[in-house]
């Protein structure tokens, strides 16, 4: 078998790791360290070494002891300090849920022990053996989390989540460096690797003791002592479900050798290999005053580098108690964490890349979209056409287009994605007068009503149309993104607080959808297409009719979100598509987007919760005092209007701005060019076909008393004027007037 | 990752439940009578102990149902349940 390493072709024997072959080729030196520059070589044989590490394709960092030679490996060394590549890696990885009655962590003699006396299902698994005995040879337990949720990597390639009933620790001991001067060289090496390694020529083998690899313990929160016999923390106490075994408990290992750091140039007195850290550091550390472990790697960065201090840090405790002329015990010890060893972010995502990243939701209309060339953004897990741009339009010429279309003639827009819950049970108007802050008691059947929800403490959290299908029936919006979020807060208080009340609640997003006509044609539009009266007088505003609209059984609802004369159809999702397309087909009309729907409402001063609100801002600072109940005994969030806080003169009300040109969304409003107090800022920005001009919507303090005020948004001059801009006497929302 | 006994579906991972803090924090019977500062405790104050907690835990991704437990917060080990 052939493979390069820095450029040389070298050969390799079966099941060799790259760094066993690099050092029966002769290698003794090969890499340099991160800071100093100075020559190393392959000073362990394990998941611990600080110097072989090496580039292999697009991986870096990869310990040269844990890669077996395949024919072909190019392996680059790198010096301590990995390089990511550009490109997503081509590498493909997976994961594994598995549930066992025992884990075991380690193949060595007393790991084999444990997994042969343990019953039930049981997982064996060791890092770096192949033995075919091993349930999951090659995998690397790396994390141990609350209740034995073990993470494990399999060959780098693959993570296994294992959730056991009892885990037994078999992790051995890591052999310690000693320091000496130039103890760093290529050449020097641990005993164990060097016998290893078959004691190859012209290696220094040294050793200073063992240490037990307590890193899993002691991440699954287990105690820690010193143990002066083999001069190194072992494991102490009792962790329900997590047992120690072998040589991790400290049996079997040799007596330490006193330890003493020998004269000498202290500064090539190397501590920790990975980070160039020596004795020297160690020493300035404790003369700052630092008396505890954590401190001096903190100072010292020892312990810090990607082998995480499995061969530094109780040497460095020993280095420190000698300077400091204490016991070892008294300086603590650091505390473990995940992972054991490195962890790619991409071996974590497994399959949860790209596509897959995020579940996407779509509407059953949207082929057509895709057909049609809308531009998409996306509004939580939704696609929502944005705009559909005509050949050559940018954004701006497509929004103008679209919004003339629905204040002059006829749009339709697909308003699927928001939220519906269907609320269901004799004590619904009930529960509905606690959640929203107006009243239900009065709405009749067949009609419908604009609706707020707060928090308790009285900020907006939501808001939608509540249609009363039934007498003991409603259908809820919500926003969009809000949805579930609604129903989990709606479920709440059904379960925790008003179990008497006998209401259900389900999501009915996904079974309808929702297509709505907008503009001062839409009713000759739509008139075409159903027998459903649909003048004024017949079909009011705010009414609910139940009929077919294109033969498709539909609930068309008078409702609007643009000020304009608009019917939003509901159907079956199953049918959606067919309506959209017969709404289409009908006669000329204008498809738009969310951000003309964004422009249509906010020319009418309609606020989008979650746009124009952040969580601390009340209805009445949005100017919907008018929907809070005074009548109503108690709904949630009622209390926290009569607050100081939430009562108080100077809070920031929701205002219109006139803005000489556009200005950004989110910038600062002050009252004058070079003053820095801020009074608010611009929660919704566009430009207005209908005004003829750019316009914002703002939150600004005392907004409603500054009404005729000018200020400065974002270093633009803007008057403020009140939030409805457009159509201020509300006449088009009947189409009169066309 | 907890692993939370659900009183209804059994044990499961904690990625399947919400948070909901506290336990036993009603909801007052009338608000209108409290205090600007007694409301603010009931809307804000809640105690934050080191060892047993009681605290409320809702099984979003599985039976949507919301229940009580006692949870160490330093062990992290759940004593009781509650329905």
């Amino acid at each position: 078998m052939r493979f390069t390493f820095a450029s040389a072709e070298l050969a390799a024997r079966d099941g060799e790791t790259l760094a066993a072959a690099l050092v029966r080729n002769g290698v003794r030196g090969g890499f340099t360290s991160l800071y100093r520059g100075r020559p190393r070589g392959v000073y362990t044989a394990g998941e611990e070494e600080p110097n072989a590490l090496v580039q292999i394709g697009s991986e870096t960092m990869v310990r040269a002891t844990l890669v077996e030679v395949t024919d072909g490996l190019v392996a680059e060394p790198v010096a301590g300090k990995g390089r990511l590549e550009r490109r997503t890696t081509p590498t493909r990885f997976d994961a594994m849920n598995a549930h066992c009655d025992v884990l075991v962590v380690g193949g060595g003699a007393s790991g084999r022990a444990a997994a042969a006396r343990a019953s039930g299902r049981v997982i064996w698994l060791d890092g770096r053996r192949s033995d075919p005995d091993l349930t999951l040879p090659r995998t690397w337990a790396v994390g141990i989390y609350d209740d034995n949720y073990v993470l494990a990597v399999e060959r780098g390639r693959r993570v296994w989540r294992i959730r056991a009933q009892h885990v037994i620790l078999a992790t051995g001991a890591i052999e310690r460096p000693t320091v000496f001067e130039d103890n760093d060289r290529p050449g020097v090496m641990l005993a164990g690797a060097a016998s290893a390694y078959g004691h190859p020529e012209g290696v220094v083998a040294v050793s200073g003791g063992w240490s037990p690899r307590v890193h899993l313990w002691s991440q699954a929160r287990g105690g820690l002592r010193w143990d002066d016999r083999i001069g190194a923390p072992v494991p102490s106490g009792d962790l329900r479900g997590v047992e120690c075994v072998g040589s991790l408990t400290g049996e079997g290992l040799p007596d330490a050798a006193p330890f003493a750091i020998p004269d000498g140039d202290e500064e090539i007195m190397f501590v920790d290999l990975e980070r160039d850290a020596t004795v020297a550091d160690v020493r300035r550390s404790v003369g700052a005053g630092l008396r505890s472990l954590e401190h001096i790697k903190r100072f010292t960065t020892i312990g810090t580098g990607s082998e995480q201090g499995k061969l530094a840090n109780v040497l460095a405790l020993r280095v420190a108690a000698e300077l400091l002329g204490v016991h070892p015990g008294e300086l603590g010890s650091t505390t473990f964490r995940p992972p054991y060893l490195p962890v790619s972010f991409a071996l974590l995502a497994g399959r949860h890349r790209g596509e897959l990243f995020d579940p996407v939701r779509v509407t059953p209309i949207h082929p057509w979209h895709v057909d049609r060339g809308a531009v998409f953004e996306n509004v939580a897990q939704w696609k929502r056409p944005r705009y559909y741009p005509e050949e050559n339009e940018t954004m701006e010429s497509a929004v103008l287009r679209e919004c003339a279309a629905a204040r002059e003639g006829v749009a339709m827009m697909d308003a699927t994605t928001l939220g519906k819950i269907d609320v269901q049970g004799p004590d619904a108007v009930e529960f509905l007068n606690r959640i929203y802050t107006n009243a239900y008691d009065s709405l009749a059947v067949g009609m419908c009503r604009y609706g707020v929800m707060c928090k308790n403490d009285g900020m907006v959290f939501d808001d939608g149309v509540v249609m009363r299908v039934g007498e003991h029936r409603f259908v809820c919006t919500t926003t969009t993104g809000n949805a579930a979020a609604v129903l989990a807060w709606m479920e709440e208080w059904l379960q925790t607080e008003w179990p008497e009340l006998r209401v259900r609640l389900t999501s009915v997003t996904e079974q309808w959808s929702t297509v709505a006509v907008v503009g001062p044609g839409a009713r000759g539009h739509l008139a075409q297409l159903t027998e459903i009266a649909l003048d004024s007088d017949a079909f009011p505003f705010m009414a609910i009719r139940e009929g077919e609209v294109a033969g498709i059984p539909a609930r068309v609802c008078r409702v609007s979100f643009s000020g304009e004369l608009a019917f939003e159809l509901n159907v079956d999702g199953r049918q959606a598509l067919a309506l959209w397309q017969a709404v289409y087909g009908a006669g000329p009309i204008t498809p738009y987007g969310t951000e003309t729907m964004h422009v249509l409402r906010a020319e009418k001063g309609y606020p989008i919760i979650g746009q124009d609100t952040d969580g601390t801002v009340t209805p009445h600072d949005l100017g919907l005092g008018w929907i809070v109940s005074k009548k109503k005994p108690d709904f949630v969030g009622k209390r926290s209007f009569a607050r100081t806080d939430t009562a108080r003169g100077d809070r920031r009300h929701l205002v219109g701005l006139l803005p000489a040109e556009l200005v950004a969304e989110g910038a600062q409003i002050v009252a004058r060019p070079g003053e820095h107090r801020m009074l608010g800022h611009v929660t919704s920005s566009y430009r207005s076909a209908a005004l003829g001009r750019p316009f914002a919507l703002a939150l600004v303090q005392r907004g409603r008393e500054r009404i005729g005020e000018t200020v400065v948004a974002g270093g633009v001059a803007a008057e403020i004027v009140a939030p409805v801009l457009f159509d201020l006497e509300g006449a088009r929302r009947d189409g009169v007037g066309v | 990752m907890l692993l939370i006994p659900c009183p209804w579906c059994g044990e499961r991972d904690e990625i399947e439940f919400s948070y909901g803090g506290e336990a036993g924090v009603p909801y007052p019977s009338d608000p209108a009578e409290l205090s600007d500062e007694a409301w603010a405790r009931f809307l804000f104050v809640r105690a934050n102990p080191r060892g047993a907690f009681h605290e409320r835990w809702v099984h979003t991704h599985g039976c949507r149902r919301w229940f009580d437990l006692t949870r160490d917060t330093v062990t992290h080990e759940i004593h009781v349940r509650e329905r």
